[in-house]
Order: structure tokens, then sequence, then C-alpha cells
């Protein structure tokens, strides 16, 4: 009896969920805010070294701020900006996670989009509530397809996927140019590349136009949320979830452990080109209404800045779509209050990237942000 | 030259590795050092040449104290260590290996290889390594490569040598052979450390033996009158039977039968060679063999990690040579895999992850596609609880538990159900004491409950302990079966076999 309940309490001393280690919270979150802090700081280093004076500085950090969280509109542009980042860096996040270092997000991205484009005025005569669901639903459904075929390369031939997914965006650039010029989706009486338009009922509808007509937040917000938690379910309570982490931690015990590896590959490749192609129609449904050359805009490769600097967990991705997408929003606001080029933007976004790939370079710069070294025995990874 | 530490104690945070450390290292004289893993031994041997800083205590070389500011500064002083795993460059000769880093050098940096050659050889000489100076690394045996390592740190005019389990790697004659050639350093006035886990080799070289348990001396023993129990106890901290208590073996009905199996490796060149054998319900089958002779490549084909060119595999009569690796587990096959970092575990995975990471998408642990975390995690507790894996919580890293728990975390994910075979590659590589003798009993239980049981173990006296039958694998063939059932097996005729002499 008394025997029965010693493993009883040992059992219950097991399962009590421990605090997280100090050093999980480190690896997690004072990294990534460090590196955005010394990001700031190297940008505005670079506006001094390169002739701007102190005020302009000053005045630039405050349009960034103001033009990103300092009015509704702000606001609403900066969620605007995140809606595809997050979609197509939540995407890419679940490939790290699987091992799979995919750069083709930008191909997936262009593909999709095209694809909810034709779909949309393909069948304009659809209701609302079928055609969009439609919509997104082709431009996911290619970009998995696209991505597949790197993630089917690799699991047949073993081509690395960085080599395989760089070659399908230049594929895919083409291609997009090739299809805008062709007739039945180029716009009538166009010669340049440009697509025809997507019918309103096929739209992601704006949310907060009944308070000014210019607030071009739209409902890709809520396919944006849920996403961040279907990814979420995918990758910590799913069979398949718990098979790409294996894989992408140590494939040697994937295989030793039963899991299909090709089958692996391709699906998560597959899953990740689906967010993907997401973003693209999400972009075209809720922004440009169409498809030109590079509506892209390298949205595909900031996301990969995102799910590195998101940790490849759901909600760091949605945080740093957030921070990327205020970024895009308030550069806009710097270049036109302070006159200097939205490109300082693309610089911190690099030097955000570099400091994340760093973590040792942030510790020494900040010591006094970590415990010591020597005292934690490695975070708990992601 | 004689070496002394003295009070030394070294912190990693809240750990204490080592905790006032006394100890002496005199010339001509082989010091014996024992410990489990963890015990601070590696830490203190990397006080020794350089590599950490002691917190407090002082390092004394002819009595005098010296304070050694980076690694270089330990063989500077003359103190060398030969590491467990060889760190040579495969496709440079023996000569090459030995002086890079310090090679002789004439004018405009030309590199003198004759002068190199001729000093090797002189130091071959004088120790009676027997190592050709101009043969290629890749071309020896582990053996031969061995007293390479050795012949680097002499080349360097180290007096104290600091040998890191060096008889893992080695056959039992070649462990003769070694031992010969440490016993020509010490009579030579060379100070060696002598750093295992295997007793009766620490009382067969040593003058004298220092046990390390906890980071601390707790005990010193004189070779010639102190026993095995006494040392073991000194070193687990309590009384340990090495007698693996098993009753004679009731072998019924064949679990696992291979026929004529030929596997390649990667490379194309043959690692099994038509082999064939069997493990029958009921008994403990042991292959012996030193590393490297297909046996890796013999467990892979039987758990279906690689597809045989030639030759089947019958599980309880059934042909499974081609079935996929989940489809053997589903079938009752348990596979202990020989290295548990590379394949056992994802140190990244919490226990309970890794507890379930061949059986995640079994019913009992899934809702559809969903994983019941809840059903998983309660599992994971009790098997913990039932195989003494001693960790905090189901949810720290497996890559944070000793060596011996992790170990016994994947014999516990894969004894843990209804089993008929069970394969376990070298189950007890690198672990103490303690959880060998744990998990020899499993195996034992494991047997007893009319499983078919192979082991591949390289350490010979695992093989011997546990085994009924004992078949010894030679360059992909077995080559000699010896019948423990009847009585004890004769330990050379297997060393002898293994060496390939009964082929």
């Amino acid at each position: 009896m008394s025997e029965k309940t010693d493993i009883n309490a040992e059992m219950n001393r097991l399962l009590a969920r421990a605090t997280r280690d100090r050093s999980d919270i480190e690896d997690l979150v004072v990294v990534p805010v460090f590196a955005v802090i010394v990001a700031l700081i190297l940008g505005a280093a670079t506006m001094l070294a390169t002739g701007v004076d102190l005020a302009t500085i000053g005045k630039s950090f405050v349009a960034l701020f103001v033009g990103s969280v300092g009015s509704l509109n702000a606001i609403s542009e900066t969620l605007t900006a995140a809606i595809p980042l997050v979609l197509a860096g939540l995407g890419l996040a679940l490939g790290f996670r699987a091992g799979l270092f995919n750069i083709g997000a930008e191909g997936q991205l262009l593909l999709g989009g095209v694809a909810a484009v034709v779909f949309g005025f393909s069948f304009p005569d659809l209701p609302f509530v079928v055609l969009m669901p439609l919509c997104l639903l082709a431009g996911a459904l290619t970009g998995a397809f696209y991505a597949s075929i790197a993630g089917a390369l690799k699991a047949a031939t073993g081509a690395h996927e960085v080599i395989s997914t760089i070659m399908l965006n230049l594929i895919s650039y083409r291609l997009l140019d090739y299809l805008l010029r062709s007739p039945w989706i180029q716009k009538e009486g166009r010669s340049d590349p440009i697509s025809k338009s997507v019918p309103d009922n096929a739209q992601l509808p704006r949310l907060l136009d009944w308070i000014e007509p210019n607030l071009r937040l739209h409902a890709g917000i809520f396919v944006m949320l849920i996403a961040v938690f279907v990814v979420y379910w995918i990758l910590f309570r799913s069979k398949i979830g718990f098979a790409f982490r294996a894989s992408g931690e140590n494939p040697d015990a994937a295989r030793y452990a039963g899991m299909h590896s090709g089958l692996i590959i391709v699906a998560a490749m597959a899953s990740a080109g689906a967010l993907a192609g997401l973003a693209g129609a999400a972009q075209v449904l809720g922004v440009l209404d169409r498809a030109s050359p590079g509506f892209s805009a390298g949205i595909g490769f900031d996301a990969i800045a995102v799910a590195l600097l998101g940790r490849s967990h759901p909600l760091g991705v949605l945080f740093a779509g957030v921070l990327f997408g205020g970024l895009e929003a308030g550069g806009r606001q710097m270049q036109v209050d302070a006159g200097v080029s939205i490109d300082i933007i693309g610089i911190i976004q690099a030097l955000i990237i570099v400091f994340i790939a760093a973590p040792l370079l942030v510790r020494a710069i900040f010591p006094w942000g970590f415990r010591r070294t020597g005292d934690n025995h490695g975070g708990k990874g992601k | 030259m004689d070496v002394e530490l003295r009070g030394i104690t070294k912190r990693f945070g809240p750990v204490v590795a080592n905790d006032g450390v006394n100890l002496t290292i005199r010339g001509g004289e082989v010091l014996g050092l024992l410990g489990e893993n963890g015990a601070g031994k590696s830490t203190m041997m990397n006080i020794l040449s350089g590599l950490y800083r002691p917190d407090e205590g002082e390092i004394l070389v002819n009595g005098k104290a010296v304070v050694f500011e980076g690694p270089g500064d330990g063989i500077s002083a003359g103190i060398g260590m030969v590491h467990q795993h060889f760190m040579l460059v495969p496709v440079f000769t023996v000569a090459e290996n030995v002086v890079l880093g310090v090679e002789p050098t004439g004018r405009l940096d030309y590199l003198d290889l004759k002068t190199a050659r001729e000093q090797v050889r002189e130091i071959n000489d004088e120790y009676g390594l027997e190592v050709d100076p101009d043969a290629l690394i890749e071309n020896l045996p582990v053996g031969i490569q061995q007293r390479v390592e050795i012949l680097k740190v002499l080349f360097r005019s180290a007096d104290v040598l600091i040998l890191d389990e060096p008889t893992a790697v080695l056959t039992p004659q070649e462990v003769d052979e070694f031992f010969e050639i440490v016993k020509s350093l010490r009579d030579a006035g060379k100070a060696i450390v002598f750093i295992t886990h295997k007793l009766h080799e620490i009382l067969e070289i040593s003058d004298r033996i220092s046990v390390l348990r906890g980071g601390r001396i707790t005990g010193e023993g004189d070779p010639k009158t102190v026993t095995t129990e006494e040392l073991a106890e000194m070193m687990v901290g309590r009384p340990v039977s090495f007698e693996v208590d098993k009753t004679p073996s009731q072998p019924g009905e064949s679990m696992l039968e291979v026929r004529d199996l030929v596997v390649l490796r990667d490379n194309d060149e043959i690692a099994v060679d038509h082999l064939s054998l069997n493990v029958r319900s009921g008994e403990v089958v042991g292959i012996a063999g030193v590393q490297g002779n297909g046996q890796s490549a013999l467990v892979e084909a039987i758990t279906g990690l690689t597809r045989p060119v030639h030759g089947e595999i019958l599980f309880q009569g059934a042909d499974i040579t081609r079935s996929s690796v989940r489809a053997r587990h589903r079938m009752g096959m348990a596979h202990i895999p020989e290295d548990r970092h590379k394949s056992g575990m994802i140190s990244n995975f919490t226990v309970a992850e890794n507890m379930v990471l061949n059986s995640y998408y079994a019913p009992a642990f899934s809702n559809g596609p969903q994983i019941d975390w809840r059903r998983v995690n309660q599992t994971a507790a009790k098997f913990c609880v039932d195989f003494d894996v001693r960790t905090p919580s189901v949810f720290l890293r497996a890559g944070n538990l000793s060596g011996g728990n992790q170990q016994k975390m994947v014999v516990a994910r894969e004894l843990e159900r209804e089993t008929r075979l069970v394969i376990a590659a070298q189950p007890t590589r690198g672990l103490d004491v303690g959880s060998i003798e744990y998990i020899h009993e499993r195996l034992i239980a494991s047997r007893d409950e009319g499983d078919g049981v192979l082991i591949v173990s390289s350490e010979l006296d695992e093989i011997m302990g546990l085994s009924d039958r004992i078949l010894v694998m030679f360059e992909g063939r077995i080559v000699a079966e010896f019948d423990a059932s009847k009585g004890p097996v004769d330990r050379n005729a297997v060393g002898l076999a293994m060496a390939g002499a009964a082929a």
C-alpha cells in the first residue's frame, strides 16, 4: 500500500511542469529583443556615418515610431504588412522545424498569388462565401505543389533544398512574367504584363473602412491568426508535427524510430509552400487586387528573417511578423517625414538577423542581460 | 617528474566537479584513476593539461607551484594527454602525424621530414612501440593508431602521460601488448595516469589506485591487496554485484533466423558476408567482436534500417527481410541502438517525447491525428519510475540527463512493452557500474519472460557475463561459436577468435 503511494508521489513529481529554464527565456526573448535594439542603434550609426545630422536621425526614429503604431492608420498599415510576412514566415518556420531550409517562399508566394487571381476572375459569378475561400485554397494548393517539387527532389535524389528552391524562385519570376502576358490572364487592352483584377466577391473584405475609407486592414488577419493556431497545433500537438520535429532535430533518430523521411520531407515542404501560397493569395486578394511582375516585393525573403527572429515558433513568428510589418510601415513614414531612404529599414532588418544568427555576439555586447555562461547547460532549444 | 595536485576545486556554476582533490603523480609509477562517468575524472585531467583553471588549489610540478594559462601550458610543462578519441589525420603518415604542429623546419619553412622520421624512429625504438614511421594512418589498425597518439605525446617530451580509457578500442590481445608498452614507459621513468572504469585492468597495470566519486577522492588502494569488490564499492558508493544473476536458459522456439545474409556498406564494401545465425526464445545470444567487423551493419539489417543485398531474415518464422522499421517494431522487436546520441534519442526533445519516439503514432498515445500528451506524459513518468531513470521531471530536455539515465531512458522505451525479440547493440557503452548492472538485469528479465535477446558488444566482459551462447564476428562472418550454458567459456579462446585467429 505505502509502496503504491510512493510510486504515485514519484509520478506526480515527474509530471510537475518545471518552471522554464532561465536559459530558455534568454534564448527566446532576451536575444531577439537585444538583437532588435542593437540593429536600431547600428541603423542610426549608419545614418550618422553617411552624413545625416543628429536632428534628422532623431526625427526619423520618431517617424518610424509614429508610422508604425502612432495612429489608427499606422497600426492598420503595420498589420496589413504583417499578414503575408506572418503567413509565409509560419511556413518557413514549419520547414525549419523539420530541418528544411526553404528559401523558396518567394516563388511559392508568387505562384500562389497568381493562382488566387486566376481562380478569382475565372469564376466571377460564384458567391463571396464560396469564391473567396476557394481563391485562398487555390493559392495554398499551388504554393504547396510548387514547394513539394523541391521536397520530392530532395526525397528522391538528395538534391539540397536550398539550391532547388532558389532555382525554383528564378523559374517562378520568369513564369510569372510569361503568364502575365498570356491573353487569358493579361488585363484587356494592356500591353504591359499585368493580370486582370480580382472580382469584388473574391476579395478579402476591408475591416476598418467604415471608420475611414483608406484603412487597408483586411480579413486576411483572421486567416493569419488561424494559421498561427493551426501551425502551433501541427507542430506541437499532431503526430505529423512530432515526426517533422524529430526529423528536423535528428534525422538518424527519426529513421531509427520508423519515421519515413521521404514522406516527411515532401509533407513538410508542401505545408510550408501552402502557407507561402496563402500569403501570396492574401496579398493579392486583400491589398493588390491583381498580380504584376514582382508583386511579392521580397516578402518571401523577409519572411525568412521573420521565421528566424521568431525562433521558428508560431507565436514568435507572429510577433516578429508584426515587428517587421511595423518597420515596413514606419519606414515609409520615415521616408516622408525625415527624407531618409526606406533602404535603411532593409539594413536594420538584415542587422537583426545577423545578431539573431550570432547569439554569442549579443551575449558579448550585453553581458548583464544573461546569467554567466557555464551556469546554464544549454536551453531547451526552441 | 612528480606532479602534485593540492586541494583542487573546480565549479561549474552550482555543480562542483572537483572538490578539494589531492593527487600525487610520481615518475616511474602507474597511477590508476578509477571513477564512474561524471565522477570528475575528465575535469581533473583537463585541469592538469591546462584546459581548465581550478577555482581553488594548486598544481605543483617537482615541488614548484605552476599556473597553467591555457591548453598549451600542460604539454610544455611535460604533461601530455592521450585522448580516448584519436586525433590523427588519416591520409598522413605516422611521422607526419607525430610532428604535426611542432614540425622540424629548415630555412624558408622547409619541412624537414627526414629529421622527423629519424626522431620518431628513435622514440619508437626506445619504448618498443614498433610503429613504422612511414605507414599511412588509414592503413593501421586501431591499436597501432593508439601508439601513434602515444608517440605524439612522447615526441613533445612529455614526462607525465595521461591515458584516458585507452583500452576501450582494443581486443584482449591488443590490451596485453598495450600493457607491455605502458610498463616500458614506466620503467623509463615516465609517470603514467591510467584512467578507466574497468576494474581488472586497473588492478593489473597500476602501482597505485585512486578512486574518484562525486568530485572527491573516495579511496586509495594498493593493487596488491585491494579486491575488485572493494574498488567497485568505493567507485559506486555501495556494494555491487558483478555476476549477472541468471538461471540456466530455457531456449524455446526460434525467434530470429538470419540466413546467408549479405549487407554492404555505403561504399559498397561487404560488411556482412554470408552470415547465418538464429536466436531462440528464452536465450541470450552475444555477438563478440572488435568494433568495425560488420556488427553495426548486421544490426541495421535485422532492424530494417538497411536492406540486405542477399539472404533473408525470419522473425518467428515470418519473412521480414523487406519489412519496414515500424512494422518490425510493431511485431515486438525492440532495438537498443549502439549510439544513443546518434540515433537512439533526440537531445532537444523532452524525456516524455523521447519515451514515445517510436510509438507516438499508436492508438495508446494518440487521438486521431493528434497526440494525447496527457497520456504520453503519464506513461513516460511510469517508465521513468519503472526503469529508475533519474530526472527531475519528464519535461526535462533529454540532453540534460546523465549518460546512464539517457541509456536507461532508451532501454525503458524499448523494453516497456510487449516485446518478443530484443536487439541490444552496445547496451552499456560508456555507462557507470550502477547503470550497467541495472541494464543487464533488465535484459536477463526480458530473456526470462521468453524473449529472444541478441546482444552485440565490443566489451568482452559484457558478452561473457550475459550470453547463453557466444558468437564471434570477424570481418563480416561468424568465425566461432561457444556454448556458455554448460560452464564457463575460455576467455582467451574468444579473444583469439575476435582477433581472427580461428578464421
